[in-house]
């Protein structure tokens, strides 16, 4: 008796300490998510001022640079793959990594052997337990990154690519997250190097990661270059390199910020369903109590009385 | 009319000041620059070092980076550094 709706007053309990957590996660979500696009929104002069430096020097003096020369033979392609720290962001991680397989997959195909760069728990975890090898990851920042965080990767990358011994990378791809709304993220392909210097005539190349070699309309001044135009490029080409890569951890900070608000949204929602069910499955527990203990009492009354006649 | 310069100093996480000035001292790698109005078309790669942005009426801003690069054209002038260490208006 009673012990039914005991059970079901236990769950709704444990739904509702549930949906407090759930809500309360996508609340701060929701917050970082508006910080994260503002962040978004505020590298952009950097990378707009980089991008037209770099094709500045790219389109007026036509420097060979390592950086922006394919390799004769490519054998080796490198994969960074941008993932979050943490769960609890409905598939975002496992798009970037079937996205990620995908390219493997083509990658191998080509005939290229490949090496992975992890970014994020979630990758690293993935890899390790399918025992995959990788050559190098990072953690532990992939909600709020940082420059510096993306000048690490950046230099690493590099110094792969320019190494000319076997087995070292001969081109990089980053398979990051875009975020195109709050409700649309998706997963993307990048090929950070050999950079790509081509005359682009519109400004969706750029963003596509070549450098605009000349601004649509636009003639490029004369610049004097200090100290050299070599030693410009040398200097600006390692931080395009970064400035991509940040670019791409800023918008996977975003994309993972406002994929873990949607999928704790319809956790809280699916909690309130859940308790909704439980309450009525509760209220008919304690009336069939009730009806069987009338029933109970009638029948005895009517027991007794048949007794006395 | 005086010319006058529009810079825009700007660091990989935001802007970091923008206006008019009168000139821009900065170090680049060979030894230090100053930029006025009317200066030739530049593009240099900045050092450890200073970067003082002499604003009209006073109102300028002075930032220590630990590099970057800076591209003068028709009296835009573009800071681009990668980290301000320290910056005193």
């Amino acid at each position: 008796m009673g012990a039914q709706m005991r059970v079901y007053r236990q769950r709704i309990r444990s739904v509702k300490a549930t949906q407090k957590i759930t809500n309360a996660m996508e609340l701060i979500a929701a917050s970082r998510v508006v910080r994260a696009r503002q962040r978004v929104l505020a590298s952009a002069p950097y990378t707009h001022a980089l991008t037209g430096a770099v094709s500045a020097v790219a389109g007026h003096s036509h420097e060979r640079h390592p950086l922006t020369t394919e390799k004769g033979e490519r054998t080796v392609a490198g994969v960074v793959i941008l993932t979050s720290d943490r769960g609890l962001a409905g598939a975002y991680s496992v798009n970037v990594l079937k996205q990620a397989n995908e390219l493997i997959e083509k990658l191998k195909g080509e005939g290229k052997s490949v090496r992975a760069y992890l970014v994020g728990r979630k990758a690293i975890g993935y890899y390790k337990f399918r025992d995959r090898e990788y050559v190098d990851s990072w953690e532990g920042f992939t909600d709020s990154p940082t420059f510096a965080h993306a000048q690490e990767i950046g230099d690493r990358v590099i110094a792969d690519f320019l190494d000319d011994s076997q087995g070292a990378a001969d081109e990089i791809h980053v398979v990051y997250t875009r975020f195109k709304t709050m409700v649309t993220q998706e997963a993307r392909v990048l090929r950070l190097l050999p950079l790509e210097v081509v005359d682009a005539d519109d400004a969706i190349a750029t963003e596509e990661g070549y450098i605009a070699a000349e601004a649509p309309g636009e003639l490029l001044p004369l610049y004097t270059f200090e100290p050299s135009p070599e030693v410009v490029l040398d200097a600006l080409l390692p931080r395009y390199v970064a400035n991509r890569i940040y670019t791409c951890l800023l918008g996977s900070a975003a994309s993972e910020l406002a994929a873990r608000q949607r999928a704790m949204k319809s956790a809280t929602d699916n909690a309130g369903e859940l308790i909704k069910k439980y309450t009525r499955m509760a209220n008919q527990a304690r009336q069939a109590e009730i009806t069987q203990e009338i029933s109970e009492i009638v029948g005895g009354a009517n027991a007794l009385a048949e007794s006395t006649n | 009319m005086v010319s006058q310069l529009e810079v825009q100093l700007v660091d990989s996480d935001e802007i970091v000041w923008t206006g008019a000035a009168q000139m821009v001292r900065a170090r680049s790698i060979d030894g230090d620059l100053g930029i006025m109005p009317g200066h030739t078309p530049l593009l240099a790669i900045l050092g450890e070092g200073e970067v003082v942005v002499k604003g009209i009426d006073a109102a300028g801003v002075t930032v220590t980076v630990d590099g970057g690069f800076l591209s003068v054209d028709r009296d835009q002038v573009r800071i681009v550094v990668d980290r301000v260490l320290t910056r005193s208006a």
